[in-house]
């Protein structure tokens, strides 16, 4: 936690600085809690990365390469002629400031340089100096500034500033995507070796072990089965699932958070019990045990070697499709890199349910299902026997995750799922929920301890709303259908409103779902006592 | 600073048009100079657009802003999150007419106690569209001086126009919003501190200079009162191939013609070029069905990444250990 009250950090000053923008000076040292660590030199060693090394952002020197204005200037020349968006992005923008209090680091921080406008302009003015007529002859009274050191020193504190949520591509009138900016701007650092060790570690452990915590496959097979124990506990009934098996019928992904930590676990029991009640014949997989994918907040070509596993797991053990879990950057590179980058999954089925029959045409090419989509299916087929009273303990609201929202529309399916397994359901204020839906402020590698202040900053417009229904409905739960919103909105809520806790949606499937065999259940999955019901006093 | 430096530089720019012509410029203002400034225009928007267009778009990526098509009962919706490539290109057109993401434009605000609220702010989306429909309607009504005889949709657009009868000459609504609209977007510019502090030269020029083409072709219908004979001579003839400069011609004219082409010239290296990028953005003009339809990357590096047998190797005995089945079972 950060060393500033909560008093102290909503007393946001939003005066822009006298100074002009354009001459940059951040002081890293009087900016403690705002800015992540630097990549430890070891997990660019691994993974092959440019100019390893020791650093501190507080340095005065970063050890770039000799050349590294020129790497820059390359790099962008290179994106600028493969990516149609960038050099559109670039060109369009007319500032119209329709952005700037869409991004929730702005609003939460005062900062001028958050406002998506400006994070686009941080590297939109070096383009105009080195790629427009206007620029070169002008220079600053076109808006262009050369490469210094002090502008990229700005880079590397902006780009990893923002979560790449999309909330202000939402709201321009030419939907200009300031993520797709930070991402190539991201890749433009990563040449010369300024990246952060919240997304490389986990990127290096991802590649190695097969998942972003480094779990080896004998601890992934302890750990599920830990978790298989408790559920015995509370529910007496003992689920089997497997793992590396070949020709099951479903190749089962899930982020690598829902089977290592709270409260992805009980998450990850949802998930154990609805399948065992159905008996569906899947497998999970120790080698493709991450759903996740920290390429995503590297560089393409990162997201494209991660995602290999997914497709070669699938085709290696003969399943016929692929379910997903409850993951918000998981599901914006499945759904919208996956198939590109790394099929045609043409070794697999389109994805049929085994229980309803109802084929998911939406699927058809990449072959991968969100469970949400599989279990509101079940739901609407009266597949599923739910006891919702087992959640009267709990009032719930529903958090969209911002890559779900704004990079698929999967809405309506977990609201419906929620609306089948809980009682008390309420949604936050309209502006701040589906595609306008406030980020967490820890997404995109940002989730770290050292950046707390700024995730505390950036996740405020997100906590007010909760806050809000917490007291006009007394909200004691925020839903969510993804693993980085798990960890870090249950951060934000124990700072803003301790009063609310954080899970997934299928946490809440396991507490409604009715097993056959199963005993009376007097606790949820967390072990909480359930709330006393009408019937228990008469028995 | 910045919008006095605009100001200053569109009325010099005025200058240079009215005493240039007065001192023999007439030929150079009312005839070279357009044609090199549309020639300019449209040169400099076609190497635009090719630009872009040479550009692949790699993956297919979208802004939904609203729910997708998935199952059969869950209401999708057509518009803000497309599944078809007729809805995209619907989701473009009322981008286009009708700014409807700017529509969406809303306000937070922080409260004491750290409360932050949010309001509806649609004044930057009227003022936009004001400006943009009646720049639209004034520039349709000048082919008047380019077409004889006038065609009848121009006319009709004329009539209504001028539909309040208004003055004499009669008074155009669309000459009044124009100005009133670019006088807004101006101050706007100004009053908020936010957007001062983002807003660069670039900005601020060209709603000067545009402000600039409005009032002195404001001053020259409404004030002047130039001939329009010898107007419509000198446009014909630009038209038609066969320029030449009429006697008589008002000064005003060609300080306007000026300014006219100095806009065309300036358009194609400024961020006016949204008007053609706008069809083109990929988060807008892209129908979300990427997991329906393989979309394909032209330049899809071949990429492996640690493949299985590279993983089960380096974790054989641990595999084994745990009783993970290995891939030979
Ligand atoms: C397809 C045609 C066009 C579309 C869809 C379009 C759309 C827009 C939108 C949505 C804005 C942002 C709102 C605003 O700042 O006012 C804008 C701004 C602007 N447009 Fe256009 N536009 C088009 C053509 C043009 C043309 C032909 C011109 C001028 C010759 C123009 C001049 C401007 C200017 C100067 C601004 C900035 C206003 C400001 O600084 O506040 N636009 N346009
Ligand atoms: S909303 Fe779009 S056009 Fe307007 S300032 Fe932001 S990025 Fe630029
Ligand atoms: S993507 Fe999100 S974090 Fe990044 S600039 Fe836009 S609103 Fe801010």
């Amino acid at each position: 936690m950060p060393e500033k009250t909560r008093d102290e950090l909503v007393r946001i000053d939003y005066t822009p600085p006298r100074r002009d923008w354009s001459d940059p000076a951040i002081d890293f040292e009087a900016r403690k809690g705002t800015w992540s660590y630097p990549a430890a030199a070891k997990n660019l060693r691994y993974l092959g990365f440019p100019n390893p090394r020791d650093w501190s952002p507080t340095d005065e020197d970063w050890q770039l390469p000799e050349n590294w204005q020129q790497v820059i200037h390359d790099g962008l020349a290179e994106r600028l002629t493969k990516y149609r968006s960038l050099k559109l992005f670039l060109d369009v923008c007319v500032r119209c400031g329709a952005c700037a209090d869409k991004c929730h680091f702005y609003l939460g921080s005062g900062d001028p340089k958050n406002m998506p406008v400006l994070r686009a302009e941080l590297l939109r003015s070096v383009y105009r100096n080195d790629f427009t007529t206007a620029g070169k002859i002008l220079g600053r009274v076109a808006g262009a500034r050369k490469l210094t050191p002090a502008v990229l020193k700005e880079w590397f504190y902006y780009f990893y500033q923002c979560t790449e949520c999309r909330r202000c591509s939402v709201f321009c009138p030419y939907g200009i995507d300031t993520a797709e900016i930070t991402m190539l701007a991201r890749e433009l650092l990563n040449l010369v070796g300024l990246n952060i060790n919240w997304v490389m570690e986990p990127v290096a452990n991802c590649d190695r072990t097969g998942n972003h915590l480094g779990i080896q496959p004998h601890t992934f097979k302890d750990n599920i089965e830990f978790l298989v124990d408790e559920l015995e506990e509370t529910t007496g009934v003992r689920v089997n699932p497997s793992i590396n098996r070949k020709g099951a019928e479903v190749l089962f992904i899930v982020p690598s958070a829902d089977f290592f930590a709270e409260p992805g676990i009980y998450t990850f029991m949802g998930y154990l019990l609805l399948l065992h009640s159905l008996g569906l014949d899947y497998t999970l997989s120790a080698y493709a045990s991450e759903g996740g994918n920290f390429g995503l907040f590297t560089s393409h070509d990162t997201i494209k070697r991660l995602n290999y596993k997914i497709y070669h797991e699938a085709k290696r053990l003969g399943v016929k499709w692929i379910l997903g879990g409850e993951c918000g950057h998981m599901w914006r590179v499945m759904h919208q890199y996956m198939d590109t980058m790394n099929g045609p999954a043409d070794f697999l089925e389109a994805p049929v349910s085994p229980f309803t029959g109802t084929a998911f045409t939406n699927a058809a090419s990449t072959k991968m299902v969100h469970i949400c989509e599989f279990t509101a299916d079940l739901i609407k087929h009266g597949k599923l026997n739910l006891d919702p009273t087992r959640n009267d303990h709990l009032r719930v609201t529903f958090h969209d995750s911002c890559n779900p929202a704004r990079a698929m529309g999967i809405l309506e399916e977990p609201r419906y799922v929620l609306r089948s397994v809980v009682n008390n359901f309420f949604e936050m204020p309209e502006n701040t929920i589906r595609e306008q839906t406030f980020c967490c402020g820890g997404g995109a590698g940002l989730g770290n301890d050292e950046n707390m202040e700024m995730r505390l900053r950036g996740g405020l417009p997100r906590a007010n709303a909760v806050r809000f229904v917490h007291e006009k409905h007394a909200v004691n739960r925020l839903a969510c259908i993804c693993a980085i919103d798990r960890a870090t909105l249950s951060t934000l809520m124990e700072y803003w409103v301790p009063e609310v806790d954080v899970s997934g949606v299928h946490e809440l499937v396991g507490n409604a779902l009715v097993l056959e065999g199963e005993k009376p259940r007097t606790t949820d999955l967390r072990g909480k006592p359930l709330a006393a019901r009408k019937g228990d006093a008469d028995a | 600073m910045r919008v006095v430096w605009s100001l200053l530089l569109v009325g010099a720019l005025a200058l240079v048009g009215f005493f240039g012509a007065q001192a023999g410029g007439q030929a150079l203002f009312g005839i070279v100079l357009p044609y090199l400034a549309m020639a300019v225009f449209l040169v400099g928007i076609a190497v635009r657009v090719v630009g872009w267009a040479r550009s692949p778009v790699p993956f297919r990526i979208t802004t939904t802003c609203g729910q997708e098509r998935s199952l059969a009962w869950i209401k999708a919706s057509p518009l803000d999150n497309p599944s078809t490539g007729l809805g995209a290109a619907a989701r473009v057109l009322l981008e286009v007419l009708t700014f409807r993401s700017l529509f969406r434009n809303n306000r937070s605000e922080l409260r004491d106690g750290g409360r932050f609220t949010v309001s509806a702010d649609k004044w930057l989306w009227a003022a936009a569209l004001a400006f943009h429909y009646s720049f639209l309607v004034v520039f349709l009504r000048h082919y008047r001086f380019f077409a004889e005889p006038v065609p009848a949709v121009v006319a009709w657009i004329q009539g209504l126009d001028g539909f309040f009868q208004v003055g004499l000459p009669v008074v155009y609504v669309t000459d009044i919003v124009l100005v009133v609209a670019l006088g807004y977007l101006l101050w706007r510019r100004l009053a908020d501190p936010r957007l001062r502090y983002i807003s660069l030269p670039a900005d601020y020029f060209p709603l000067a200079l545009l402000l600039g083409i409005a009032l002195s072709g404001v001053l020259l219908r409404y004030v002047s009162k130039a001939d329009v004979v010898a107007v419509k001579e000198l446009a014909i003839g630009l038209v038609s191939l066969h320029p030449t400069v009429p006697q008589g011609i008002d000064p005003l004219v060609f300080a306007h013609i000026f300014l006219v082409s100095v806009l065309l010239t300036y358009f194609p290296f400024s961020k006016l070029v949204h008007m053609a990028g706008v069809f083109l953005s990929p988060t807008r003009n892209l129908a979300n069905d990427n997991r329906m339809r393989r979309h394909i990357n032209p330049w899809n590096p071949p990429i492996v990444g640690h493949t299985y047998a590279e993983w089960e190797h380096e974790f054989h005995d641990k595999l084994v250990a745990s009783g993970i089945p290995l891939d030979e079972e």
